[in-house]
């Protein structure tokens, strides 16, 4: 627990930030569905054929997993893409459901007799809406609001998937290095958040029911509204985007965040321009359509998956030829390939050393022979690819006790260590192979392909800013695979920060021209 | 007679085919009361809604002074017909002044007028302003909050009122009061009244004409005291039921 509170002090800044997009995109997200669902609930009601079918489709959007309509929604043109735009959709859609319901609940369940005597005493539609029926539905209402501002903290942690910032940045960077620290430094006040809204919602909620004081109804609905405006307000000013700001990306992983950051202080220092980071972006083609939308300006590829995973060509074994192919491709689409960064991260097969020392294991080949006792565990990438498992387990002709467990690619290495799988595919950089004593098969078939770390940026930002393509073009053949590992192990095993990594690479660098 | 409300000819039927009123004529002028009395699905309650379209009849006309209902703008009719409804109604989040004072709002009358006119009407039913004003219907027992019915249907001095079952939900010591009110408030105010109960002896003792009706039809109608000497059996039934007052709380059927 104090390492949590050491972190926060460290963090300080950067936690106040995280803490204010989260408000942000919450407070704005469920005034957005509160603007759109109570109009569309008042309709229902009016027309109450269309009553049921709307609070099926409300249903049915709440049970989309949160991550899943992130990606259903990437494509989308103007709500779609990553970024906050996106995760305000998704977190409004969310939203809607609880509100359109409670809202016709809390007009339906008006007693009838009350709405006889509005009508009866010559109110129009409107009348009877904004005297009588919302008014009662408030509280009904109110209780809505509460549940989709809770439920939305909770899914606002799942959109820093889509680089939307916010507390959930932690839990993924956590996840990521697998650090429960850092985990718990994003749960603990996303927690706190939840409570904070619903005990604050509950109490608003108290005193519109408590039908007596006329003038404390008032109030409450006083303070909900300036808080919403205060909360907005001030969490703009606090994440305000500098317009001109180059915009890093970065996957999910570890070595990707050492290398968002590498990549980010190294536009800072050498150009001035400032740098917005958009780091843990929820996989590959997440990353792909990111550049391809300008929500990010540049992040790391690997030539091999550029080539299958987004262009779907055939892999090929030369790295030069790769590098040359994938360049191409990326100028097709308006994109340019910077220098290679000088160290190849391929698949790594890995097993435990004891295993490999007991068996006499080598290579991919040995273990075909003992993988049928075996059980492999696998990320979700691996599993799907074109040069991932299905390629390989024809190559070599593996197969196992069971069909491989699909597991997170960070957690993936703890499985092995402990037992729970026996052979995963790891990435050759991985600082967990040294820290839990892992081997590394070797590919004597030569099934991967070469897969160069490369920086990939938007030709536009190139163009426009020259300086950022000559400071990223320093960075050429700068990594080797022996200090990639390095700074992996120190993220992975010693819980360093990717951005303290990333600075002291950066000075060593200078030192030694 | 000054103009109040005719019906002639009405009948009214539900979607479903059944009939709810079979030719049913009968006016009631300015300043007098009609007391329809009758059972359970009678369709008294549909007489009212007639006379302030919320219901439009099937064949013949709704007249109120002197126009057809289909005829009039509904919320200006509605707005000029006081209605008290049988379950009251009061709106549960306004307090009574509130509720006394919603539809001379819905007129948009100066905020003094309508102060004045809310406190006039609370003294006019029994219920002094500055004890009762600021109170919500759920502090009211309910004789005080049929009183604030009847005050907020008055509110706006609309030239007919009609009242279903005002006093069907009290005791019979709180009714025999409110009746007493009622006399007292219908001489000063002299509306054209309609007022629905299943009650004879309040039909009797409130209207300045009865109406008797059965199935949809009726049956009878004239002066409280010429009912005993129809000749139709059915309203001698009706009557006889009334007569020892005592046993006035027969048990209700319920429909």
């Amino acid at each position: 627990m104090s390492a949590v509170v050491r972190f926060w002090v460290t963090h300080e800044r950067e936690l106040a930030t995280l803490v204010a997009e989260h408000i942000l995109l919450v407070a704005i997200s469920t005034t957005v569905a509160v603007a759109i669902g109570v109009p569309l609930a008042v309709f229902a009601t009016r027309r109450p054929r269309l009553a049921s079918p709307l609070v099926g489709i409300a249903n049915i959007v709440q049970t989309v997993p949160s991550l899943a309509m992130f990606g259903f929604l990437l494509p989308v043109p103007f709500i779609g893409g990553v970024g906050a735009r996106a995760a305000l959709a998704v977190l409004v859609l969310y939203g809607l459901l609880p509100i359109v319901r409670s809202t016709i609940v809390g007009i339906t369940t008006i007693d009838p007799s009350i709405r006889l005597a509005g009508v009866a005493m010559g109110m129009t539609p409107r009348e009877l809406l904004r005297h009588i029926e919302l008014p009662l539905a408030l509280p009904s209402i109110v209780a809505g609001v509460r549940v989709a501002a809770v439920v939305g903290v909770g899914s606002a942690t799942i959109a820093a998937a889509i680089g939307a910032g916010g507390l959930g940045q932690y839990i993924y960077r956590g996840l990521s290095m697998v650090d429960s620290t850092v985990i718990l430094a994003g749960a603990i006040p996303a927690a706190v958040l939840a409570l904070a809204v619903d005990g604050g919602l509950l109490w608003i909620e108290r005193r519109l029911s408590t039908r007596r004081q006329a003038r404390s109804r008032r109030t409450a609905i006083a303070v909900a509204t300036s808080l919403v405006v205060v909360a907005i307000i001030g969490s703009a000013a606090f994440t305000m985007r500098s317009p001109n700001a180059i915009v890093v990306g970065s996957k999910n992983f570890t070595e990707q965040l050492i290398l968002g950051e590498i990549l980010a202080q190294t536009i800072e220092r050498e150009t001035g321009l400032p740098v917005q980071r958009r780091l843990n972006l929820g996989g590959t083609l997440i990353c792909d359509r990111a550049l391809m939308t300008g929500d990010i300006d540049v992040y790391v590829e690997y030539t091999g998956t550029a080539l299958t995973a987004i262009f779907h060509q055939p892999a090929t074994k030369d790295s030069s030829a790769v590098t040359a192919k994938v360049r191409d491709l990326y100028a097709a689409s308006g994109r340019t390939l910077l220098p290679p960064l000088g160290y190849d991260n391929t698949f790594a097969i890995l097993v435990r050393a004891a295993d490999a020392r007991a068996r006499g294991l080598r290579t991919i080949e040995d273990a075909a022979k003992v993988a049928p006792s075996w059980r492999a565990g696998f990320g979700y990438e691996f599993l799907e690819r074109p040069d991932g498992y299905p390629g390989l387990a024809q190559a070599y002709g593996l197969s196992f006790r069971s069909p491989p467990q699909v597991m997170d690619l960070t957690l993936s290495y703890r499985a092995l260590a402990s037992g729970q799988v026996d052979l995963i595919a790891g990435d050759a950089t991985a600082g967990l192979i040294k820290g839990l004593d892992l081997v590394r098969l070797e590919d004597n078939r030569h099934y991967f392909p070469p897969y160069d770390a490369v920086p990939v940026a938007r030709a536009a930002t190139l163009l426009r800013y020259p300086r950022v393509r000559l400071a990223l073009e320093g960075l050429s053949g700068r990594i080797s695979a022996a200090q990639m590992q390095e700074m992996n192990y120190a993220a992975d095993a010693q819980h360093e920060n990717p951005a303290d990594i990333a600075r002291r690479f950066l000075a060593a660098r200078r030192e030694t021209p | 007679m000054v103009p109040g409300v005719e019906l002639r000819h009405v009948s009214y039927r539900l979607a479903s085919g059944a009939t709810i009123l079979h030719d049913l004529s009968i006016a009631v002028g300015g300043g007098e009361t009609l007391a329809l009395v009758g059972s359970s699905g009678a369709g008294k309650t549909t007489v009212l809604k007639l006379v302030n379209r919320l219901l439009v009849p099937d064949a013949g006309e709704v007249c109120v002074q002197d126009r057809d209902t289909r005829e009039w703008d509904p919320i200006r009719l509605r707005r000029s017909v006081g209605y008290v409804i049988q379950e009251v109604g009061l709106f549960p989040h306004l307090s009574v002044a509130d509720n006394v004072a919603v539809v001379p709002r819905l007129e948009q009358w100066s905020g003094d007028r309508v102060a004045a006119r809310v406190r006039e009407l609370l003294d006019l039913v029994g219920l002094p302003h500055d004890a009762y004003a600021t109170r919500f219907p759920d502090e009211l027992s309910g004789g005080q909050r049929q009183r604030v019915g009847v005050a907020r249907a008055l509110a706006a001095d609309p030239p007919v009122l009609l009242m279903d079952e005002p006093f069907g939900a009290l005791d019979p010591i709180t009714r025999r009061q409110l009746q007493q009110e009622f006399r007292r408030i219908q001489a000063r105010v002299a509306k054209c009244v309609i007022l629905v109960t299943h009650d004879v002896s309040e039909a009797l003792a409130l209207g300045d004409r009865v109406g008797v009706m059965e199935g949809g039809r009726l049956i009878w109608h004239g002066e409280p005291a010429a009912i005993a000497d129809s000749d139709d059996a059915r309203v001698r039934a009706l009557v006889e039921s009334a007569l020892p007052v005592a046993r006035a709380e027969t048990p209700r059927r319920s429909v």
